[in-house]
């Protein structure tokens, strides 16, 4: 049981697996040993590009079309690099040797042009031993230019009005390797702008470029093959096919992945300007997967998910249903204020309270029920509360279907977290019908509730009323919290910080990106302030402390550290 | 009603028509020192090209009157400021000193002799007709030093203390090429009596001692710019060096006494120098004592546009000169003006002493 | 550097040429100024300075010829202002009705916190749409700090027209030629 986690890799690049076989190329003159082979999009072992070798060299070929996670197309022409193979002598067939001994490098040239370099696009171009790539040259810089001009001759250039404005390829390229005007005076070509494509996708044909991650995406990824390009020449333009809807559940990755302002999140759109937003490193909670994503904060307020890269869990993407899923949290109904029956109080006044009921109460006549999308921090407190009094404890079960790509059947986002800690064990939920017996009883006098609506799992409201006394803590109204004695406004996921478990065992960590209303406070702190005995002597928690206690107490985590953990998280045994 | 006066008992009538006089003095003088404050700023507004204060006039109305309703207002503020007085502060001198700065500047006045008489000889116009006037006056100016000491003392704080020590030098220096300047004078007329000196310069403009003792009035002048702390000689309340000197924390009414102290010093000072040097209350052409209302209103009229020649000098002055060093001042205090002035009783001296022979 | 002190003459050791200098100094601005009517004081609220070409005061929105906002809500002004005076509210998903044909975008709201303002301009320098401009008012008063936060309504009003390009008309009339109508929906 008390076998050590394993360590996530550091970095989520593409990691250069010690391939016995490597290649010695030159990127901008500098030697470098790069694998022969490269895993590509399926994982599968290719041979590796130039575009791949120079990103092990240190630098980086700007292209467009070309994506790490999607097959390579080749059509941007954005990654056209000038480069250089060994010449061979033409008499005998061998390398031919500069006067100091070093191989005579031929530069690949025009065959009918010679003397004007010929480039290779670096994203479909393999590598070959001894090659020389020039990702600097004035030549390559030339064909940037020229092909930056090509993409924007028709490029509306309307970036006040882009949502794209701010994180857009073409921008930065623009700016890095573009020049400052255009050689075309010709009026551009209009296309069709504010293209409705899909539930949730906005498409301006003018802004595209034409690079088909969005058409490669939705085929080879999310398997739903509704994107293709219509037209030729100057009127090419990517469309959903005929009498179908751009709506599957990961449509809205293609956002993401669109370098460019083409395709557009509806959700998103003209809601704020993406360099006002805060990124934070947090996770999704609408399943058991847990993805790994980006929130985009301004002030308080939360405007859009993002997936973030973890190749241990979702890779680069996230579906619809979970990136949508935050606008619950800035509602207006927000439990903001503690309640002690039902009359507004604080903190000071109602913990001791709870404090006081706790410590008279009989072992065996509390009950603890605690949502398994809690902390894992917050459900092992939970857990050292209950053993004080030998209370029962349990979680709710909350399924749903998979959909065999990201989304899990499990829906609760710490179900392994809440087991691990000893919340439950054995059947999820179990112990949910014994517990309203025994209130019914009379046995149970005092029940905690932490983020479930408990009368919709087998509690009904009357038997809430007969208790004791009722402790809940919860973000949203429901029955529950109207019945309780004691109400304390909890914290969503992006209002504090935490570790969550998912269904494949990857403890993960996520991170505060917004206040939270009114006089919420993150449930650590508050359980916290319930196991360590009171405002007056608590020293402040801590969720280091915290976390690296419960490391101590929990054989899973066995070896773990709070400042271990890193961005993607580590698995540990289930 | 006014008849039945003169059957009054003399001691009676003499009470009346000094109480009269002094509430008149007293009402005038607190007109003067507000024109004088809009008089400063306009003339200085003018001196620096500027228009200086010329909107307040009557309330709610567009009438301006030049902006003299700002003498008004002026008042208006300072009483409606809080009158504040800092914790650290010694609370009684604190509270006395502004009044000792004000009462030795009415004081000198009551030895001036503003006109002749309003018809009758016996009623003149002066307060008191001392025998000892000049002694009387120097005694009491030297006591206006001790309002701006205290004041400086009772501050507690240290540029008003700064303020109130150079005050005290200054003042005392000066009282001493002060008071060895008019000697002269008195060598002259031969009584210490302003009326007796006023009467010695009512043969007319010629007559007047600025004539025979110029060296004198200059000194006298200077020495009055020094005692009266103004320009050049502001050395005890120096804004760029000492903030406001000795009245840094007053506010309020506890301000504007201090203020009302300075101008009314100036208005002593001038009254004493038309007294001694101009011919008081003669007119250029020379006059005697008048014998009818309308004669003895002129006299007035002329003493008063005197002293507002003199006012407008000392304002004109103030605007003109740079603020001297400290050890310059003293140094022309103790070093020039003091032996100048023994220089000049010596040849007035000597010169009477020739003249009686 | 070193300036060479003139030792004085006993002359001037007598103050008297300074003194006399002074008088004639003071006399003049005052003759000027009495006499003459020469003085430099402007009387303010009744006579008004005339502003220099490119004087920097206010900024407000512009109007083009047809009435409509340049703004499109691109929210760099909000960026770039130093001390923070400029809140946009973008339009949203739901977007609201653009007064401009071919406009997809225009701010739901568009404030300026006049008190915040410093009148540097940069605003104007960044805005892609020539639709802000730092104008000629300098004299900005309220009686109460609401009202010194002038709404999209008020500089709009304050702001007056524009005669400079109209960008997406421009766009709309080309695409129009070539028989695409990029934006469907929006007024005309």
């Amino acid at each position: 049981m008390s076998a050590p986690a394993t360590a996530a890799p550091a970095t989520p690049a593409p990691p250069p697996p010690p391939a016995a076989e490597t290649v010695t190329v030159k990127v901008n003159g500098r030697t470098v040993q790069v694998p022969k082979t490269m895993p590509d999009w399926q994982g599968k072992p290719q041979p590796t590009t130039m575009l791949q070798a120079a990103r092990l060299g240190g630098v980086e070929i700007p292209h467009y079309c070309y994506h790490d996670k999607l097959p390579v197309a080749g059509n941007c022409r954005m990654c056209l690099v000038e480069f250089g193979t060994p010449a061979l002598d033409p008499a005998t067939r061998k390398p031919a040797l500069n006067a100091d001994g070093t191989p005579k490098i031929a530069r690949s040239i025009l065959p009918y042009e010679p003397g004007t370099a010929r480039g290779a696009i670096a994203c479909a171009t393999p590598i070959s031993p001894g090659m020389e790539i020039y990702a600097d040259s004035p030549a390559t810089k030339q064909m940037r230019e020229a092909v930056l001009e090509s993409l924007l001759i028709n490029h509306p250039l309307d970036c006040p009005i882009c949502d794209q404005a701010g994180e857009c390829k073409l921008q930065e390229y623009s700016v890095e390797h573009g020049q400052s005007a255009s050689g075309f005076f010709e009026t551009k070509v209009h296309k069709p702008k504010a293209v409705d494509l899909g539930p949730r996708i906005m498409l301006d044909d003018e802004r595209c470029i034409l690079c088909t991650r969005c058409i490669r995406f939705t085929k080879d990824i999310a398997g739903d093959d509704a994107l293709g390009i219509v037209n030729r020449g100057s009127y090419n333009s990517i469309a959903a096919f005929p009498g179908r809807q751009f709506d599957n559940n990961y449509s809205l990755n293609t956002v993401d992945l669109c370098p460019v302002g083409a395709l557009t999140s509806k959700d998103f759109r003209f809601k704020m300007r993406v360099w006002f937003l805060k990124e934070t490193r947090s996770l999704c909670t609408s399943c058991g997967t847990g993805c790994n994503i980006v929130i985009g904060s301004r002030e308080d307020t939360i405007y859009r998910f993002e997936p973030r890269e973890n190749e241990a869990v979702n890779s680069s993407w996230m579906c619809d249903s979970g990136r949508l899923n935050y606008k619950w949290m800035g509602r207006a109904d927000r439990l903001a204020e503690v309640r002690v029956r039902g009359e507004h109080s604080t903190w000071s006044v109602a913990l001791p309270e709870i404090q006081a009921v706790l410590a008279k109460a009989p072992r065996g006549s509390v009950a603890i029920l605690a949502g398994a999308r809690q902390t894992t921090e917050e459900l092992y407190l939970l857990k050292k509360l209950a053993d004080r009094f030998g209370a029962v404890t349990d979680s709710v079960p909350r399924t749903g279907a998979a959909d065999g790509f990201l989304v899990a059947a499990d829906r609760n986002c710490n179900t392994q977290g809440a087991r691990l800690t000893g919340i439950w064990s054995g059947t999820m939920g179990a112990q949910i019908p014994r517990i309203a017996e025994d209130i019914r009883a009379g046995g149970i006098r005092t029940l905690v509730v932490l983020g479930e609506d408990v009368t919709r799992h087998g509690i009904s409201p009357e038997l809430l009323a007969s208790l004791e006394t009722l402790v809940v803590s919860d973000l949203l109204p429901s029955a529950t919290t109207r019945a309780a004695h004691y109400l304390l406004p909890g914290c969503a996921a992006a209002e504090k910080r935490g570790t969550f478990v998912n269904v494949k065992g990857r403890l993960q960590k996520f991170l505060k990106a917004v206040e939270a209303p009114g006089d919420a406070r993150p449930e650590l702190e508050f359980l916290w302030d319930l196991v360590e005995g009171g405002v007056a002597r608590r020293a402040p928690a801590n969720i280091e402390g915290i976390f690296n206690q419960m490391v101590r107490d929990v054989p899973a985590f066995a070896g773990l550290e709070w400042a271990r953990v890193g961005d993607t998280g580590v698995t540990v045994p289930l | 009603m006014f008849e039945s006066v003169q059957y009054w008992d003399p001691a009676a009538q003499f009470v009346l028509f000094s109480a009269l006089k002094i509430l008149v003095v007293f009402g005038v003088t607190l007109v003067f020192v507000s024109l004088s404050v809009v008089a400063e700023r306009r003339v200085s507004a003018w001196i620096q090209d500027r228009v200086g204060p010329n909107r307040v006039g009557i309330p709610f109305t567009n009438i301006r009157f030049l902006g003299l309703g700002q003498m008004l207002a002026d008042g208006l503020k300072f009483l409606l400021k809080e009158d504040f007085t800092p914790n650290y502060v010694r609370t009684v001198y604190f509270w006395l000193a502004p009044a000792i700065t004000l009462i030795p500047a009415f004081l000198t006045l009551a030895v001036i002799p503003f006109g002749s008489t309003l018809g009758n000889p016996n009623n003149r116009m002066v307060i008191a007709n001392l025998n000892v006037g000049i002694l009387y006056t120097f005694g009491v100016v030297s006591l206006g030093v001790y309002g701006i000491v205290l004041a400086g003392y009772a501050s507690n704080s240290k540029y008003p203390f700064l303020g109130g020590i150079r005050s005290s030098a200054q003042m005392i220096s000066y009282e001493i090429a002060m008071g060895l300047s008019v000697i002269p004078i008195f060598l002259l007329v031969g009584s210490l009596n302003l009326g007796d000196v006023v009467g010695y310069q009512s043969g007319g403009l010629h007559t007047w001692l600025v004539w025979k003792q110029p060296l004198a009035f200059f000194i006298f002048l200077i020495a009055a710019f020094a005692e009266t702390n103004r320009l050049p000689f502001d050395m005890p309340e120096s804004e760029s060096e000492l903030i406001g000197g000795y009245h840094t924390e007053y506010s309020s009414m506890k301000f504007a006494l201090f203020f009302l102290g300075e101008y009314a010093n100036m208005i002593a000072s001038c009254s004493m120098m038309v007294t001694l040097f101009f011919g008081g209350w003669t007119p250029p052409w020379g006059a005697e004592a008048a014998t009818t209302l309308w004669a003895g209103l002129g006299h007035l009229a002329c003493f008063l546009v005197k002293v507002i020649g003199m006012m407008l000098l000392f304002i004109w002055v103030r605007w003109m000169l740079p603020r001297f060093r400290y050890d310059q001042l003293m140094d022309l205090g103790w070093r020039r003006f003091i032996p100048i002035a023994l220089f000049n009783i010596l040849v007035t001296a000597f010169v009477v002493a020739l003249w009686q022979r | 550097m070193v300036v060479d002190r003139k030792p004085l003459n006993w002359w001037e050791r007598s103050y008297l040429p300074a003194i006399a200098g002074g008088f004639r100094v003071t006399w003049r601005h005052f003759a000027n100024t009495v006499f003459r009517r020469k003085s430099v004081t402007m009387q303010y609220p009744e006579e008004k300075w005339v502003m220099p070409e490119g004087y920097r005061g206010a900024p407000y929105l512009v109007s083009d010829v047809d009435g409509h906002t340049k703004c499109v809500s691109c929210q760099l002004c909000e960026f770039i202002c130093p001390p923070k005076a400029i809140l946009i509210t973008p339009p949203g998903p739901a977007g609201m009705a653009a007064d401009r044909p071919n406009a997809e975008k225009m701010p739901r709201e568009f404030e300026i916190n006049m008190l915040r303002c410093i009148f540097c301009g940069l605003c104007q320098e960044v805005c892609p749409e020539e639709a802000i401009f730092l104008q000629k008012d300098y004299s900005l008063t309220g009686l109460a700090r609401g009202e010194m936060i002038y709404n999209k309504e008020k500089l709009l009003k304050l702001g007056g027209v524009d005669t400079g390009i109209q960008k997406w008309k421009q766009k709309l009339d080309e695409a129009r030629e070539q028989e695409v109508f990029p934006v469907q929906g929006s007024a005309s």
